[in-house]
């Protein structure tokens, strides 16, 4: 008999269409939704990675220029996958939309000048978010054009997967359902039908938003926070990625200094082991520098226990779990696709 | 090479021109912590202090003493047994939707202002708005800054920003806002009439015609109803509004206000702190320096990770694991506080004459005034 799936691990997702990957400041969200992206790629899939807060994450993840307000071409992927990036902008997805479906021609040129566009992107209620989330909602949709790829069928989808780095959790609750609350502002009309296909597609069984956290008490108080939140607006929660997760596996050799009751460093016993261990392959440190350390190994294994109270608040939540370690060298491209791999063999890919 | 200036943060809160100190910086970085740890600290050094945070973290509020922090002043008691007479600390937290609100209530007729509560694009706008915060966040400011000239409550406001996407959209608040106001759209959008009568001009009218046109088409009728009635409704009482901005912007200019960049060493903190520092420079606002909050530290900086690595080898051939996992453990500590301090070493270089104070992370997160207490020692750079 198969062993029973463990319901803390990703199970693929397959069938979803629309990652939306979100997570604290700071958390490293950018940096997973790329990964994740890549990963996707190496699947053989046709990718979009999509950022809504201005900030060029994607194309200084990628290490490639700005990005316009087009989509582009960022990283191949194995199998003849491929990720393309695209920096949405709201304005831009305003005037686009206009332009696809009113046909207005010169009057969106008008309203530019009369300021109508700047007062519809920054100043009127939640029609920036739409705008933005809008513009996705579009690329998911969007067939080939038979023009450019005349290999594949016209009638299939230009991207099989699309990758969301959306805003913070702080913020992602109301983002994702500006949807529904501007259908409410707008009880009819285009704009009625266009919120309310949004919010159909991010409650749909092709949408999971995923929630990176650190192992630290506030990023994983407001990632508990928020997949309640999603919950309840009836949004699919997808997995939990823990970034920057500590290394656990050398705490039972490290234990044999001695226990977090009292600061190692002062704890002449485990001086005298580790001098003793040291001196052994003919290591003579001074004192000060003995003490460093186990202040050292003191620190980490606070640090890990911390962790690891963390790690069971998070399993409580029952979604699938995914873990990142901390990359002393930082990150950069190779850390993405080392991060990437992490992911896929983790179940976050079919 | 010259070196780097240290930000000096006691002599910058024990400074009574010192009224006002603006922490800003990227999300994640430890700002609204470095905000309590700073007026903490202040309070303790007998200054008088509020602490205007916005993001609502419960921890933080429980390390105040406080069970929760909500948009009125609410009094820190432990403050330590040995601080300087004289000091207190208030906290409060931003509550964007009260204090819009408030200011509606504050500025308009009883019917009025239950008129604009009702609406439903001010109901929007008030709890959702991506940049009501720092509309209000500002106003909250001004209304503290206000309240301490008048009644002698505080010498010294300590503010936390929002964690904006581009996070100096607070500075921007009062412009962004007048640019609207003093729109022709915003006119145009609550007495059409008006403005094609004293116009007059045929082209304008027939662009008019064309706006009206197209924003019946976009909106429908009854949501460009809403609008108009929303924004009639509002336009009396945003002259005051954009007044007040105009005057907290001003007073950010001032002597008496320094702002503090915090950032963490990383690639993407380090870049934000770079654009803040720029954008404050632009703005002619005063910086007093930059935090690095989350450095690693290095207990044992004698040993380098390589010659630490190459004895872990060998203590795990000799069978000694407790010693090689303490020397592993060494190497990548020491690899990880040398890749931060190139980091800021890189943004120094970038930034020569900006006085910077390096952090060490904490172990543990904050809980208590205690934790606060070492965070602000860490800020004054005391070991």
């Amino acid at each position: 008999m198969p062993p029973a799936p463990d319901p803390l691990r990703a199970d693929g997702f397959a069938g979803v269409r629309l990652h939306v990957v979100t997570g604290k400041g700071g958390t490293g969200k950018t940096t997973v939704a790329a990964a994740l992206a890549v990963a996707l790629a190496n699947e053989g899939l046709r990718v979009l990675l999509a950022e809504v807060e201005g900030r060029q994450g994607i194309s200084q993840t990628f290490d490639v220029p700005p990005l316009p307000t087009t989509e582009v071409r960022v990283a191949g992927g194995a199998q003849g996958g491929e990720v393309v990036g695209l920096a949405v902008d709201a304005k831009t997805a305003l005037l686009e939309y206009l332009q696809l479906f009113y046909k207005l021609g010169r009057a969106g040129g008008v309203l530019e000048r009369f300021g109508a566009i700047d007062f519809a992107t920054t100043i009127a209620p939640g029609v920036r978010d739409l705008l933005l989330i809008g513009r996705v909602y579009e690329a998911s949709r969007r067939r080939h054009d038979a023009k450019h790829h005349r290999g594949s069928p016209p009638e299939e989808l230009a991207y099989d997967a699309i990758v969301l780095d959306a805003p913070p959790t702080g913020r992602i609750p109301r983002f994702l359902s500006v949807g529904a609350e501007v259908a409410g502002l707008a009880r009819m009309g285009p704009i009625h039908s266009q919120a309310g296909s949004i919010t159909e597609l991010l409650h749909s069984d092709a949408t999971r938003v995923h929630v990176v956290t650190l192992l630290e008490e506030m990023p994983v108080q407001e990632t508990v926070d928020a997949v309640a939140e999603l919950r309840e607006l009836g949004m699919p929660v997808g997995a939990v990625v823990i970034n920057q997760a500590q290394a656990r596996e050398d705490l039972d050799a490290l234990g044999a200094f001695g226990g977090l009751d009292a600061p190692l460093n002062s704890d002449p016993t485990a001086a005298a082991k580790l001098s003793a261990d040291l001196e052994a392959v003919g290591l003579d440190l001074p004192r000060a520098t003995v003490e460093g350390l186990l202040d050292e190994v003191h620190r980490h294994t606070e640090r890990v226990a911390l962790e690891v109270e963390q790690l069971t608040v998070l399993e409580q939540l029952g979604q699938p779990l995914v873990t990142v370690p901390l990359l002393i060298d930082g990150i950069d491209l190779d850390a993405v696709t080392e991060i990437a791999a992490l992911l896929a063999e983790q179940g976050m890919v079919p | 090479m010259a070196r780097t200036p240290v930000l000096d943060i006691d002599a910058m809160l024990a400074d009574r021109h010192t009224r006002i100190v603006v922490c800003c910086g990227s999300g994640g970085v430890g700002k609204t912590t470095t905000a309590a740890a700073l007026a903490l600290r202040a309070a303790e050094a007998g200054r008088e202090v509020v602490v205007l945070t916005i993001d609502p973290a419960r921890r933080l509020a429980q390390s105040l003493g406080l069970t929760e922090l909500d948009n009125v002043p609410r009094p820190v008691s432990g403050l330590a047994d040995d601080a300087v007479p004289g000091g207190r600390l208030d906290a409060m937290m931003l509550d964007m939707k009260r204090t819009f609100d408030e200011v509606v209530l504050a500025h308009s007729t009883r019917e009025a202002a239950e008129q604009i509560l009702a609406n439903p694009f001010y109901q929007a706008v008030s709890s959702s708005f991506a940049g009501t915060q720092e509309y209000m966040a500002m106003e909250k400011l001004g209304q503290l800054r206000a309240r301490a000239d008048r009644e002698g409550t505080w010498d010294l406001i300590v503010v936390d920003t929002p964690p904006s996407r581009s996070a100096l959209d607070f500075l921007d608040a009062p412009k962004r806002l007048g640019s609207f106001l003093d729109g022709r759209f915003i006119r145009l959008i609550a007495a059409p009439a008006k403005m094609g009568g004293r116009a007059g001009l045929r082209l304008v009218n027939v662009g008019i015609g064309l706006v009206s046109k197209t924003l019946t088409t976009v909106l429908g009728g009854e949501m460009l109803r809403d609008v108009q009635t929303f924004v009639n409704a509002l336009d009396t009482m945003f002259g005051g509004f954009r007044e007040r901005a105009d005057l907290t912007y001003a007073l950010l200019k001032e002597g008496g206000t320094e702002f503090i960049v915090v950032a963490a060493p990383e690639r993407d903190a380090l870049r934000e702190a770079s654009y803040f520092v720029a954008r404050l420079e632009q703005e002619g606002m005063p910086l007093a320096g930059v935090v690095v909050n989350r450095m690693q530290p290095s207990a044992a900086p004698g040993l380098t990770a390589a010659r630490a690595r190459a004895a872990a080898e060998q203590l795990a051939e000799a069978d000694r694991p407790a010693a090689a996992a303490a020397l592993s453990l060494h190497a990548e500590v020491s690899e990880l506080a040398a890749r931060h301090r190139n980091l800021v070493r890189r943004f120094t270089a970038g930034h020569p004459s900006i006085p910077v104070v390096e952090v060490a992370s904490l172990a543990q997160d904050v809980h208590d005034a205690d934790g606060l207490r070492e965070v602000g020692r860490r800020l004054a750079g005391l070991p």
